[in-house]
């Protein structure tokens, strides 16, 4: 290599070495720049804050208890559950109904088609924002106050300050009944891997639906009947100005999750039929020839395939739903954006907030990709 | 090998040019792009909010206007910017308003590591709980698990919880950040409560509630919300211009000039009057003004008690803490001289 820019090599060094200090070199003068303006005007900085008392009270603290005298920093995992308890119903709920609607597009029955298809083309050409206004004043002005609740079920009330429901009363059985269902589904995990390994060496299936349901409904089942069937309710009663016990659901939660839902629901709709349409119609007849029936060809030819085409983008639109679980703000839902810039106002410190809330993000959406990039590799074809 | 070097000399060109943020002073910098940009409420009426013809009016808004009045002799040389309460204090820092007047209540904190300066109060205010009358309820210590709607990123949101905790009673915040969403929320009943400054509650009520004989304001102040403009820190001859153009409109109305008799006292043998006017001394020279910019203040803005007049007292305020001192109230501008 010649020290000269007629050699390519060389040339090509200086250029990238070109590049990467010119990085550099902004980089450095926006952090210099940002802490020499933040000297220069005595504003305070660092981390320090977060051990302060926090001061506000938040709405919802369904998993972590809080109170307006902890921190900024509990104040802040209350938020970051409360974005996590949106994004993990969120996307559940999404997968299901957009696969539904989008088998759904592909029915043989017209209407049914149809209606699948004027869903997806309606809800995905309307900003998110508007539709979370819409669902949320609609819960807000049309539900009735907590004085006038609405009870369409016995102990289930619909209000303006959301829908409450009885729910089961805290008692120790329930812990270990959740640890024997755990333990069923393991089981007949387990079990089913030795079914397979079976049929696969004798050609004879052991009977697969009723040894998994026995597994996994029966020890729960045992537990609390030893535990002297414990069936005291908590119901929800209206006492002062609101309903307390049982199980809530505000309307900010209500708005932002069903929103986010039905919204994404569209993307994932069209994500599927594509999936499945990208099979060629060849393994269908196929799989038909083989003398397979129409769910197995399904589970066992088509899904497996189309899962190809359908987990990449799928992994964008989780990380969609997840960002977009931030427009919470609008609507008054206490995420982790709206808790943060509740705190960025009160301590002044805008710079800490916004890497806090760049962090979190940048966290969460790399561990969905991470995820759906192991199921990606799990589910690509073997060769 | 000529390229590499002119390359390398221009990279350190760029570096020898990097400095920190420019040292020019708000007012060179407001007297050269010829207009004062000033951070408002996006609509709080009586302090700032757009009339039916789209001009900007309110106490917060006359402020605006008389430092643009002082500097330019022109008090409509404003350009305002609505920010919601989380939006003001980086708008301020970063340098997009030159002057926040947008009912900001002065606490230490603010004044200290937010990097902020409080150039004075031009409104004195408390928190206060709105309710539904047909609630029924009396009193602020009967909102035991009430749920109460509050906008984040205030001093109302703190004294919420403060307030509660004291007196050993819960409640669930409903925490919405647009003044428009947070009031819609209330008045469609998903709050049994509405807080803020009292001064806002009578607002609201008076100009957005459906029916506002519907509402009651009940009886509790339960904080002191001093509420004034505010500047950044480390410009003070900024913070001159700003705290003496308020100081210039309570000091009007306690000498009896107003935006119609000030011309009347051009003549004036009071020796007061003739320093406020300009007739003598170098006042305005001394803050880097025209000498008559106490004049253009009170000719085009009007004093205080004119822009309370104007702008509260027909939304139903009383005058109340905000006399001046010689009337048995608490505004009170050190002497000009």
């Amino acid at each position: 290599m010649k020290l000269s820019f007629g050699d390519p090599r060389f040339r090509a060094l200086v250029y990238q070495a070109a590049a990467i200090g010119a990085a550099l070199f902004v980089a450095w003068y926006l952090v210099s720049n940002t802490l020499a303006n933040l000297e220069a005007r005595r504003i305070a900085s660092g981390f320090a804050f977060l051990g302060r008392e926090a001061g506000f009270e938040i709405g919802e603290t369904s998993s972590i208890a809080y109170s307006a005298a902890d921190s900024y920093l509990r104040a802040l995992a209350v938020g970051l559950a409360n974005t996590f308890r949106v994004a993990l119903i969120g996307i559940v709920a999404a997968t299901v109904l957009g696969t539904v609607i989008g088998l759904t597009r592909l029915s043989r029955n017209w209407l049914v088609a149809k209606l699948a298809a004027a869903y997806v083309e309606f809800i995905r050409n309307v900003p998110l924002l508007v539709q979370l206004f819409f669902w949320y004043v609609l819960i807000t002005e049309n539900l009735p106050p907590p004085r006038a609740a609405l009870e369409p079920l016995p102990g289930v009330y619909l209000t303006n300050r959301g829908v409450y429901l009885p729910v089961p009363a805290a008692h120790p059985a329930y812990l270990w009944m959740l640890v024997t269902f755990v333990a069923g589904i393991v089981s007949a995990m387990l079990f089913a891997r030795w079914a397979a390994r079976r049929q696969a060496l004798t050609g004879r299936r052991p009977p697969m639906l009723e040894i998994a349901l026995a597994l996994v409904i029966v020890p729960p089942a045992l537990v609390f009947l030893a535990a002297g069937a414990p069936t005291a309710i908590d119901v929800p009663r209206l006492s002062g100005f609101n309903f307390t016990g049982g199980m809530t659901f505000t309307p900010e939660f209500a708005a932002l999750t069903g929103g986010l839902v039905i919204y994404t629901a569209a993307f994932i709709a069209e994500i599927v039929r594509a999936g499945i349409l990208a099979i060629h119609y060849g393994q269908f007849e196929a799989a038909h020839a083989l003398g397979l029936r129409r769910s197995l060809t399904m589970r066992l030819v088509v899904l497996p395939q189309a899962l190809r085409v359908i987990v990449p983008p799928m992994t964008s639109q989780y990380l969609n739903l997840t960002k977009n679980s931030s427009l919470a703000v609008a609507i008054g839902y206490p995420d982790l954006v709206s808790i943060a810039n509740t705190a960025m106002n009160q301590t002044g410190q805008a710079v800490e907030g916004i890497i806090i809330i760049m962090a979190v993000y940048l966290s969460i959406s790399l561990s969905i990709s991470a995820f759906m990039n192991w199921y990606n590799a799990r589910i690509a074809l073997q060769r | 090998m000529n390229t590499l070097v002119m390359t390398v000399g221009v990279l350190a060109a760029a570096l020898a040019a990097v400095q920190p943020a420019s040292a020019q002073t708000t007012l060179d910098a407001v007297r050269s792009k010829g207009y004062v940009q000033c951070g408002v409420n996006t609509g709080l009426a009586g302090f700032s909010q757009p009339d039916s013809k789209g001009m900007w009016r309110g106490i917060d808004v006359d402020l605006c206007r008389a430092v643009s009045a002082a500097v330019f002799g022109d008090a409509a040389k404003v350009r305002y910017t609505p920010l919601t309460a989380q939006q003001r204090f980086t708008a301020l820092q970063s340098g997009e308003v030159d002057v926040l007047a947008r009912n900001t209540t002065w606490t230490i904190t603010r004044d200290t590591s937010l990097g902020l300066n409080f150039v004075g109060v031009n409104y004195y205010d408390g928190q206060g709980f709105m309710v539904p009358k047909k609630l029924n309820v009396k009193s602020a210590k009967q909102l035991n698990g009430a749920t109460v709607c509050v906008q984040p990123g205030t001093t109302t949101e703190l004294n919420l919880a403060d307030y509660f905790r004291a007196n050993r009673m819960t409640f669930k915040p409903v925490v919405i950040e647009k003044l428009e969403e947070v009031l819609n929320a209330y008045f469609a009943g998903r709050c049994d409560v509405y807080t803020t400054d009292v001064s806002g509650l009578v607002a609201v009520r008076a100009s957005r509630a459906p029916n506002p004989a519907d509402h009651v304001i009940l009886p509790e102040v339960i904080s002191k919300e001093p509420l004034g403009p505010v500047v950044r820190h480390g410009d003070d001859r900024w913070f001159d211009v700003v705290k003496w153009s308020l100081f210039a409109m309570l000091e009007a109305e306690e000498l009896g000039l107003g935006a119609k008799t000030i011309d009347q006292h051009l003549n004036s043998t009071n020796p007061s009057i003739q320093r406020f006017t300009g007739a003598t001394g170098d006042i305005g020279k001394a803050l880097g003004l025209d000498n008559r910019w106490a004049y253009s203040i009170v000719k085009q803005v009007g004093n205080y008690g004119e822009s309370f007049e104007r702008n509260l007292v027909p939304l139903g305020f009383e005058r109340g803490l905000n006399r001046l001192w010689t009337q048995g109230g608490l505004m009170y501008a050190p002497p000009i001289r």
